[in-house]
C-alpha cells in the first residue's frame, strides 16, 4: 500500500488500525532547564516527554542541548511546577506603570558630570 | 611496515562499524517512536557518522584514498564491518538492543585507545569519548525502562537480546596483527575487551531484569572483519550510495 519515495517508509508494514492517540496518554512532561557556562543562571527552554527523570534528562540533551554549548541541564516535573493562576493576572496589571521602581526615574548624570569634573 | 598494516585494519573496522551502524540508525529518522526519541537517536547516528568520517581522515593521512571514496566507493566485501552493524533496523527492540551492545563495547574500545602509542588513534578516542558516554546513558536507560515496564516490553527487549547476542559477539572477531599491536601497545586486543564487555554489560542487564543467553549458546558471527557479509549489508550500500554515485564528482 506504502508508496512513499522514501524507501525506509515503503518497507514499514502499518497495521489497518491505527487509533489516534489521547494528549498526554502515555507519558508526562518535564520542564527543561539550561545552563550554557558554569556561574551562569539555568534558563528554561522547553518540555521534553518521559515516563522518569533519567529519561527526560536523556531526551532534555539531545532535544536542546544539541547545538552550542551547554554546561548544565536541568528536569523538573511539569506538575511540580507551582505557578499563578491566568485567572489571577489582574495582580500585574499596573506594574508597568511603576516607573519611579526602574533606576532609569533617577536624575543622576548632573552629579556624576560634576563629579568627574572635579576629578580631573 | 607491518604496524602500518595492522593499524590500518584496526581503524578500517573501528570506521566501518560505525559508518554502518550510524547509516542504520538514521533509518529512524522521522519514525521514531517519539518526537525527543527520534531527535536523540538521529543526533547520535550523526555522531557516529563524523566518528567515522574522522577515523577515514587518518586512514587517508596513511596513503588510503579520502573518507568520501572509502565511504561511498567500497563494495561489501570490501568492509571490514560486522554482522551485527548490518542488519536492517527491525523493531525498536532490535535497534535499542544493538545500540546497547555496541555502544558498551565502543565505548571501551576508545577508552582503550586513550592509552595508544598510536597518537592519532588516541587524539581522537579522547576527543569523541564524551560523545559515547552519551549514547551508553542513552542505552541503558531505554534498557531499564523497557526491561522493567510491561510484561510485553520485557519479553520483546528479552527476544531481541537473544537473537542479537551472537552477532554482538562478532564484534570481537580477532584479527590477524593481535599481538603485533599489543607488543606495539596500540591496542590491548578483542579478546581483552570482549571481557571487559561482558562484565560491564552483564549487571547493567541484570538490572534491567534480563538474562544473557546461556554460555553454552554463545556462538559468535565471524566473518565482517574479513569481508564475509550477510545478505544485509550489500543493499545498504547501494541505497546509501545512491545519491553520490549519480555523480561522484559533484561539488556539495
Amino acid at each position: 500500500m506504502n508508496n512513499s519515495i522514501d524507501p525506509r517508509v515503503n518497507r514499514i508494514n502499518f497495521p489497518d488500525d491505527i487509533t489516534e492517540k489521547k494528549e498526554l496518554d502515555q507519558w508526562i512532561t518535564w520542564e527543561v532547564f539550561h545552563q550554557r557556562k558554569r556561574g551562569e543562571q539555568h534558563e528554561h527552554v522547553g518540555i521534553v516527554h518521559a515516563p522518569n527523570s533519567e529519561m527526560a534528562l536523556v531526551m532534555a540533551k539531545e532535544t536542546f542541548g544539541r547545538r552550542g554549548h551547554t554546561a548544565n541541564i536541568w528536569v523538573v516535573q511539569s506538575s511540580h511546577v507551582y505557578s499563578t493562576g491566568y485567572e489571577d493576572d489582574d495582580i500585574f496589571t499596573t506594574t508597568p506603570e511603576k516607573i519611579y521602581r526602574e533606576a532609569g526615574g533617577y536624575k543622576v548624570m548632573d552629579k556624576i558630570n560634576k563629579y568627574k569634573k572635579e576629578q580631573k | 611496515m607491518d604496524t602500518n598494516i595492522a593499524i590500518k585494519e584496526l581503524l578500517y573496522k573501528i570506521a566501518d562499524d560505525q559508518l554502518i551502524i550510524g547509516h542504520r540508525n538514521s533509518e529512524w529518522t522521522g519514525l521514531g517512536p517519539i518526537l525527543e526519541e527520534d531527535i536523540a537517536f538521529s543526533s547520535m547516528a550523526q555522531d557516529k557518522l563524523g566518528q567515522s568520517q574522522a577515523i577515514y581522515n587518518i586512514l587517508n593521512t596513511m596513503g588510503e584514498q579520502d573518507a568520501d571514496t572509502l565511504a561511498f566507493m567500497r563494495n561489501s566485501a570490501q568492509f571490514h564491518c560486522c554482522h551485527l552493524v548490518e542488519m536492517p533496523i527491525g523493531g525498536y527492540d532490535f535497534s535499542l538492543i544493538r545500540h546497547f551492545l555496541f555502544d558498551h563495547a565502543e565505548w571501551l574500545r576508545f577508552n582503550m585507545l586513550i592509552n595508544s602509542s598510536f597518537e592519532p588513534i588516541s587524539k581522537l578516542a579522547r576527543k569523541y569519548r564524551g560523545e559515547i558516554k552519551y549514547h551508553i546513558m542513552h542505552a541503558d536507560v531505554w534498557l531499564k525502562q523497557l526491561g522493567n515496564a510491561t510484561e510485553e516490553s520485557h519479553n520483546r527487549m528479552q527476544t531481541a537480546l537473544d537473537n542479537s547476542f551472537n552477532m554482538a559477539l562478532g564484534i570481537f572477531e580477532n584479527g590477524p596483527y593481535q599481538e603485533l599491536l599489543k607488543s606495539e601497545k596500540i591496542f590491548d586486543g578483542e579478546e581483552i575487551l570482549k571481557q571487559q564487555w561482558l562484565e560491564k554489560i552483564t549487571p547493567i542487564i541484570t538490572s534491567s531484569n534480563l538474562k544473557l543467553p546461556a554460555e553454552n549458546t554463545w556462538q559468535p558471527a565471524l566473518g565482517g572483519r574479513t569481508g564475509t557479509h550477510t545478505e544485509h549489508l550489500q543493499p545498504l550500500l547501494d541505497e546509501m550510495t545512491e545519491v553520490f554515485k549519480i555523480d561522484p564528482s559533484a561539488e556539495w
